[in-house]
């Protein structure tokens, strides 16, 4: 049986006349760390996009503990590559702003100091307390992304989006902000939804890793009226052993890259429908039946 | 480095000093050519009253600053001063209020924008001073119709700025704030509006030298105080000593009024920065 937390069923989404996603079922298990890869331009932002509420999609549906999700709200914490600070504010106003947002004005000044208390918490956890009074403008690339994953998981939300969010920084910082959710993420088991185009960073953070990919064949044929999208491909269940970066150099942790990278990655391998490596216990789809002619 | 020049080509880095120089040089030449023209007038004929003298124009200073009026006992340039910031600031505030809630309200609400922005566009395209006999004939001659002139020039530019820099916020900070519980409302005047504060000032900033033009556009036609109504007085005695120490007032009253909200612009909003701005 699946699980219920997230639920996508029969989900499509085009732009125009692309179809992106192309018929999507996902079941993502509360408390997962679920990672998402792709060759770019496949369409992992815009499942991501489904999900947060940006935009609607054009046929199937999206929920969260059995409700539809709708547009954005704070059951839904989201940290994007960038602009995820407001420049008005300060590093403590930043992720003072949920909790001052959600409070009415009387609860809000009651409790003023208990909150800037809870927030200079979640800085200090960041790293960042000495940092507090400074604008986002004057920290660099990686401070910003750690004040916006502490702005966004100060109101707890059901799950935590993050969009290709250490995608702009230098290797050497990536790889520390890595660590950092992982040690977050095994503090708090919060679920998280993490889109990224690096396909080590999915495997290294991942319980469970998605591919979602537009290389792959099936049976509704070449003929001109088809339009076909992005459909996830390949769904392991991975191994949380270590925080450590040191996994990165072994040869399972090497192999299974490898693998994916085949799976998904490659235009000039395209697995059938029926061969898709959905392993993952929770793993689940409903195929239309001109998309597969032969039942599994 | 060796072969840098100072002054001249692409390479050129002149040091602060000769900066300071070379700033001054082209006021020094205008001076220059300006007292050897009145020189030569003056030579010719003494009572000469196109180009007066630096020593007539003090004098005509000392009279109009500096001397209480004989029939009204009032300083007249005090007087003109006050009136007319009186009638700039009342105009230029109330175009940036009504510019600032039209403009983030239309950048934000799509059915606002829809409503708006076809009558917005319309109106920027009315040549406020064609329109400046209207106001004349349904306002009055008082101070309703200058700042009214003053209100329909500016407000639609505002409006069409601060709409752009709405426009123009990511999409990603709209998500996000959603995602931290912001109602419509708190999006539109908590997070939204302290980010357009600056814009706002940088576009009054802007518009001043238009509000000028509006504002002694309408003084000159009918008035009984103000800078542009004395400019326009005392041409009917081409009384230049009059009209140029005027026109150098109001130069520096601009300078003022800019250097003012610049230094705001830094003082209240130190995480803005317009070089960042695309």
């Amino acid at each position: 049986m699946s699980a219920t937390f997230l639920r996508i069923d029969d989900l499509y989404k085009s732009y125009g006349p692309k179809l992106v996603l192309d018929n999507i079922d996902l079941a993502v298990d509360k408390g997962e760390l679920c990672t998402v890869v792709g060759p770019s331009g496949c369409g992992k932002s815009t499942l991501l996009r489904q999900i947060l509420g940006e935009e609607q999609p054009d046929a199937g549906t999206v929920k969260l503990e059995g409700v539809e999700v709708g547009h954005p709200d704070t059951r839904r914490g989201i940290v994007f590559q960038r602009y995820s600070l407001f420049p008005h504010l300060t590093v403590l106003g930043n992720v003072l702003l949920g909790p001052r947002l959600t409070q009415g004005p009387v609860a809000r000044w009651r409790r003023r100091r208990e909150l800037r208390e809870e927030a200079m918490e979640y800085l200090t956890r960041m790293r960042l307390a000495e940092h507090a009074h400074k604008y986002p403008h004057e920290l660099s690339g990686g401070m910003q992304q750690r004040v916006a994953i502490a702005q966004a998981m100060i109101l707890k939300p059901q799950v935590l989006m993050m969009d290709e969010p250490f995608g702009a920084l230098d290797p050497d910082t990536r790889e520390a902000m890595q660590v950092l959710l992982l040690q977050l993420w095994e503090q708090q088991r919060m679920t998280v939804f993490f889109v990224t185009h690096d396909l080590e960073e999915a495997v290294f953070l991942g319980t469970r890793i998605l591919v979602l990919s537009q290389y792959y064949q099936d049976d509704r044929g070449e003929s001109a009226g088809v339009a076909r999208g992005a459909k996830i491909v390949a769904d392991y269940q991975l191994p949380r052993s270590a925080v450590a970066t040191d996994v990165k150099r072994s040869p399972e942790f090497t192999e299974l890259v490898a693998r994916i990278r085949r799976e998904g990655f490659s235009p000039d391998i395209r697995r059938h429908v029926n061969e898709f490596n959905l392993k993952h216990p929770d793993s689940f789809r409903t195929l239309t039946a001109e998309e597969c002619r032969t039942p599994t | 480095m060796p072969g840098t020049p100072r002054v001249w080509g692409i390479h050129a880095r002149p040091g602060n000093g000769l900066r300071w120089v070379l700033a001054v040089v082209p006021f020094l030449l205008l001076a220059l050519v300006y007292g050897i023209a009145s020189d030569l007038r003056h030579r010719d004929n003494p009572s000469d009253k196109l180009l007066p003298t630096p020593a007539q124009m003090v004098a005509a200073v000392d009279r109009m600053a500096f001397t209480e009026d004989a029939r009204t006992g009032s300083y007249l340039m005090l007087r003109d001063t006050l009136a007319s910031l009186r009638r700039l600031g009342i105009g230029l505030l109330a175009a940036a209020v009504v510019g600032l809630w039209l403009g983030l309200n239309m950048g934000l609400f799509p059915g606002f924008q829809a409503l708006g922005g076809g009558f917005v566009t319309f109106v920027s395209m009315i040549p406020p001073l064609a329109v400046l006999p209207i106001l004349f004939i349904t306002l009055g001659v008082d101070e309703l119709a200058k700042v009214a002139l003053i209100f329909i020039g500016i407000a639609p530019v505002i409006t069409r700025d601060i709409l752009g820099t709405v426009r123009r916020l990511p999409r990603e900070q709209v998500t996000k704030a959603l995602t931290l519980g912001a109602s419509e409302l708190a999006l539109a005047y908590r997070v939204v509006l302290p980010q357009v504060w600056p814009r706002l000032i940088e576009a009054v900033r802007l518009s001043l030298g238009a509000a000028w033009l509006f504002l002694i556009a309408a003084e000159a036609i009918a008035a009984n105080e103000g800078l542009g109504y004395r400019i326009f007085l005392v041409r009917r005695y081409l009384a230049m000593d009059v009209i140029l120490p005027y026109v150098l007032w109001i130069t520096a009253l601009g300078f003022g009024i800019d250097a003012l909200l610049r230094l705001a612009l830094r003082r209240f909003f130190p995480w803005y920065s317009p070089a960042e701005k695309p």
